[in-house]
């Protein structure tokens, strides 16, 4: 596979796209950006999203209410000190998570960073395990180890939640070379089953665009003709520096794909249906061609970036002005008054069933055991058992994994 | 690969012992691939993985740019997905564009997930001085790896260990660090069986047995000490003692030595100052104080940045340096 030359082919770059590169500047939920912020819809053609039936629209709506929901409940919690560490919060980025989430096959991996409770609830992540994660409690997804920033789900294909700007990036490279070496090498899993072709999704922030690892992991996708996609989460904001502040052509991000023959899209992130437009049939290219991705997603959070974040970077009235496309409103409305397979009094409903799960996770996680030091602490750093490890040295085994 | 009549008559160097380790590892399990700069149509840095692309295709032997951070992520992704990748980095020196993704990512995984995911990679990295190149080309950073848990760390100091050590590193669940002295790639031959076989990690090897005094070291030091034990008085009785991994460290044959012999000399390239030598000694001290004859000395670097060619044997503990510690510990 790898021995086949790199196509190195991407798609023709323009260099200045003419939609715009910032979301505070799209004020329409009708504007649809193709490869390099050119409208792309044919007339007359249907939109990839008309296809969908109503019960996938309702089931992301209600994933995207869920994580929003979660989201307040967290925000809760953290300022009563019961979440320890920081807390990275994806309010306003819903839309980004269901959508590409929601364009994948179950067993496609993805990797992420440390904003990541939206990621593991759109994979199917239980909002139990996940806040009990978040409060350090054995039920948690990782038993309490990883915390906030640390979501992996194997059994849903998601691995990680990494705290390291721009580290994950090879990663994404990896699982997508360990899927393309299944197919093309082993003709099996490497568990054995029937080997498909898989795409794997790799987000990062705007600000891990600075970060070296990602032009090494992207001159390897591009050189290796992996199937990964690197999704910027573009929401504007690095911490407290604007994009513009910290990165070069901050204005056509696709650039920096061209610049390793990767194809490079942007897409408004608000809409769900828009991404779904978009970012479905990059996908099922990804996957067929065996060729690796670039989006710039266009998206933004409403809350600081972490729960001590003072916001002096941007006005009140910035904030304002993208809730007034926020993306779960787009997404009802379009059901309501379009589809109209929504009512209002359905709608509350299903707010209220989101509040509720959302509450349910929180009393779980309160009252949820803590690990056991003697069985949790020395436990899983090598191979279990590992002797001479506790001060002790005695070497106790630790509870199984409720993933595994 | 069929030997080549040298080696079945002579035997095989560290270079040969390794890349049959691989080829038989790879020809058993097809999960292990090989990837780093210049691995497969040059067979490497070092000619280490010399035929194996011609062998096993370049699908499994995988050129890739000089890009260390991206080899060793790519690698972490590799083995989260189930495969068993074995990155080179041409030198030791070169692990710190590298070093992220393998301590904040290969080596926590395993904790972070609580089992669920883990990291089972085996980085082979050509280290140590010896070979007249300057600093990265011949440094021994052993200690910051062996500080990291959730790492293995092993140093291969002849050709039928590193055979055995290499493949067992590979079948190991855990990521290994796997130094390999290139003091002594190619300085000997022994005779190594041709099968597969496994050496334990976490097992040192006692070099010769004695009663006076204990030596402990690894890599190429195994022969500066076998070399002072030669210009050392006959009736002084001297156990030789090669870690060979690092981490898990073998202190109970350690301290069965140190408390047989009551004097423990270590012996090491790195610098001395927060070393590996340095936890020895206070492991040592903390287990075996009431068997100890003598102050534990170490035998290291200086603390100066490894020098280039001309300096290099000053720094390096040589055969004199060593006989003197020895006798020193052992007149105490």
């Amino acid at each position: 596979m790898m021995s086949t030359l790199p196509s190195a082919s991407g798609s023709p770059h323009a260099p200045t796209p003419s939609q715009p590169a910032d979301i505070t500047q799209i004020t329409s939920s009708k504007v649809h950006m193709g490869a390099n912020g050119a409208p792309k819809r044919e007339p007359g053609r249907q939109r990839p999203s008309a296809a969908l039936p109503n019960e996938t629209l309702l089931r992301w709506l209600r994933d995207m209410i869920l994580i929003r929901e979660f989201e307040n409940r967290c925000a809760q919690a953290y300022q009563q000190a019961k979440i320890g560490g920081f807390c990275h919060l994806y309010i306003g980025q819903e839309a980004l998570a269901v959508g590409t989430i929601g364009c994948l096959n179950h067993d496609d991996p993805i990797v992420t960073a440390y904003r990541d409770h939206g990621h593991a609830l759109a994979r199917g992540m239980s909002p139990r395990a996940c806040m009990a994660e978040m409060f350090g409690r054995l039920a948690g997804c990782a038993k309490g180890k990883g915390g906030s920033m640390h979501m992996f789900d194997k059994p849903n294909w998601m691995f990680g939640g990494h705290g390291i700007v721009g580290a994950q990036t090879p990663l994404g490279a990896g699982l997508a070379f360990a899927a393309k070496y299944e197919v093309e090498v082993m003709r099996r899993t490497v568990d054995g089953g029937p080997a498909r072709r898989k795409v794997a999704l790799c987000y990062l922030g705007d600000g891990a665009l600075n970060q070296g690892a990602l032009h090494e992991a992207m001159n390897l996708a591009g050189l290796w003709d992996l199937p990964v996609i690197y999704i910027v989460e573009n929401n504007r904001y690095s911490m407290g520096t604007a994009i513009e502040r910290g990165t070069t052509m901050a204005h056509d991000l696709t650039a920096k794909a061209a610049a390793y023959g990767i194809e490079g899209v942007r897409i408004d992130g608000m809409d769900i249906l828009n991404i779904y437009d978009q970012f479905k049939p990059l996908v099922d290219r990804c996957r067929e061609q065996s060729r690796p991705a670039f989006v710039d997603l266009l998206t933004y959070r409403y809350q600081g970036h972490s729960m001590s974040d003072p916001q002096k970077y941007r006005k009140k009235e910035e904030v304002e002005t993208v809730r007034q496309r926020d993306s779960i409103e787009l997404l009802s409305q379009h059901l309501m008054a379009e589809r109209r397979c929504l009512s209002e009094s359905r709608l509350q409903e299903m707010i209220d069933e989101c509040k509720a799960a959302a509450m349910d996770a929180l009393t779980f996680a309160e009252t949820a055991p803590a690990p056991e030091a003697a069985a949790e602490l020395y436990s899983d750093v090598y191979v279990n058992p590992q002797p001479g490890l506790s001060p002790l040295r005695e070497y106790h085994q630790g509870a199984k994994n409720p993933l595994l | 690969m069929p030997r080549t009549k040298q080696q079945i008559e002579k035997g095989l160097t560290l270079v040969d012992a390794i890349n049959e380790a691989l080829a038989q590892e790879m020809e058993r399990d097809e999960r292990v691939v090989c990837l780093g700069e210049d691995v497969g149509l040059n067979g490497g840095v070092f000619r280490v993985t010399e035929g194996l692309q011609k062998r096993f295709g370049a699908d499994r032997v995988i050129d890739s740019p000089l890009a260390e951070s991206g080899i060793m992520g790519t690698s972490v992704g590799l083995a989260m997905a189930g495969m068993r990748p074995v990155p080179e980095i041409q030198f030791e020196g070169f692990l710190g564009p590298a070093y992220d993704q393998l301590t904040s990512h290969a080596a926590r995984f395993r904790n972070r997930t609580r089992g669920a995911i883990t990291c089972p990679l085996t980085v082979r990295v050509p280290w140590g001085g010896g070979i007249h190149a300057p600093e990265f080309h011949s440094d021994s950073p052993e200690a910051i790896y062996v500080h990291t848990p959730g790492l293995k760390v092993v140093v291969a100091a002849t050709p039928t260990d590193a055979k055995g050590l290499l493949t067992a590193a590979i079948r190991d669940p855990d990521p290994v660090v796997f130094f390999e002295p290139k003091r002594v790639y190619r300085s000997f031959r022994e005779q190594v069986p041709e099968e597969q076989y496994e050496i334990p990690l976490g097992k040192a090897r006692i070099v010769s047995e004695g009663s006076d005094v204990t030596v402990i070291t690894w890599g190429a030091n195994v022969f500066q000490c076998l070399e002072a034990l030669d210009k050392l008085p006959e009736d002084l009785s001297v156990e030789l003692i090669d870690l060979r991994t690092l981490s898990p460290l073998d202190f109970d044959t350690v301290c069965a030595s140190a408390e047989k012999t009551g004097r423990v000399v270590v012996v090491q390239e790195a610098p001395k100052t927060c070393s590996l030598a340095a936890e020895i000694g206070m492991t040592v001290m903390e287990k075996c104080f009431l068997h100890l004859q003598a102050p534990v000395q170490r035998v290291c670097g200086y603390d100066t940045v490894m020098p280039y060619a001309k300096l290099e044997l000053e720094y390096l503990p040589n055969a004199d340096r060593i006989a003197e510690a020895i006798q020193q510990v052992a007149a105490y």
